[in-house]
């Protein structure tokens, strides 16, 4: 889901860092008043378990590949704001130092994984766990659901801003100049492995990490006090 | 935080196993390059071909020059996790500076 640069329009990538520029200046806000030196290593420990999760290419139906992002899993361990932060910076560094994604496209990267991703799989979390006890069933469960949900968000998004470029930006004979592949071509290739492969990848690593934290340190969980923090 | 260091150590544990995302063929959809993308297409789009070498990354695809792929993957991820660590450090440092 790392659109590398050349996909997108200038125009669009332009669009896409000031969609993503205010959430950044709210987050930095928000995990400010709440982060505490207690909080930073696992900032650290989450944004770079999310980095690696996203090493592990799963192949998908078609001969392409997609991978696990672990977004929803830091967004309900330190906040979906604390999320959007956790996941640009791994994002930072695979777009510098691996080629991995776009420097033009980093805003639509962010947006997808940084922004979407977290916030609706948490909220998802939310509206499944809301009552769920401490350590409970349901609790890891929802997180599951949550992880699934949030990455195939992201992945229609990415679909949206990928199929756009050839209605939006072509030469006057109609040869794309961008991502030649329209809507009707990005969407349904970008579901498909998300709905079948990475969503699946994603709700093992969500649920599973969930259910592990209970298990073994459930102070880890405890974390955000049960505080709501609005999305 | 009481104990981290377990999560670290299943990190670790993690990383030996990223070899494994290199089984997969094929390039995820929407990432080809250039070259692929002229294999699969007849031709390149001139935007893509405009922007799309616009940044040289130092351990492209996650390789490391000089290393096979399977070491140089593993390689990538220590890499990749030692800079986050440095980077979240030094942004948490900043953030929580005004920490009551």
């Amino acid at each position: 889901m790392h659109i590398p640069d050349g996909y997108l329009s200038p125009e669009t990538c332009g669009v896409m860092y000031a969609a993503s520029a205010p959430f950044w200046y709210m987050a930095v806000k928000k995990v400010k008043r709440t982060l505490t030196s207690r909080t930073v290593p696992l900032l650290s420990i989450f944004s770079a378990f999310s980095f690696t999760v996203m090493m592990f290419n799963a192949p998908v139906p078609g001969g392409t590949t997609a991978h696990a992002v672990g977004g929803t899993l830091m967004a309900i361990v330190l906040g979906p704001w604390a999320a959007t932060i956790g996941v640009s910076i791994a994002l930072l560094i695979q777009a510098l130092f691996f080629g991995d994604g776009g420097i033009l496209a980093f805003g639509a990267n962010v947006f997808n994984m940084a922004i979407v991703l977290p916030f609706v799989g948490y909220w998802v979390y939310r509206m499944i766990s809301r009552g769920a006890g401490e350590g409970s069933r349901r609790q890891w469960i929802a997180a599951a659901i949550g992880g699934y949900v949030g990455i195939n968000a992201a992945a229609l998004a990415a679909a949206i801003e990928l199929g756009l470029q050839p209605i939006l930006f072509h030469t006057a004979n109609g040869t794309p100049l961008y991502c030649p592949y329209s809507l009707s071509k990005a969407v349904p290739a970008m579901m498909l492995a998300h709905l079948t492969v990475a969503g699946f990848a994603e709700a093992v690593v969500t649920g599973g990490v969930v259910a592990f934290l209970q298990k073994t340190m459930p102070y880890v969980l405890r974390i955000r006090g049960g505080k709501e923090v609005s999305a | 935080m009481k104990n981290v260091k377990k999560l670290w150590i299943a990190l670790g544990a993690l990383v030996l196993l990223t070899p494994l995302g290199l089984l997969a063929s094929g390039t995820a959809w929407g990432e080809w390059g250039s070259d692929e993308l002229s294999t699969m297409l007849g031709y390149v789009p001139a935007g893509m071909a405009r922007f799309s070498e616009l940044w040289h990354a130092p351990l492209p695809d996650y390789t490391i020059p000089g290393l096979g792929d399977t070491p140089g993957y593993v390689l990538s991820a220590v890499v990749g996790i030692a800079l986050i660590a440095l980077v979240t450090y030094g942004l948490g440092k900043l953030l929580a500076s005004g920490e009551r």
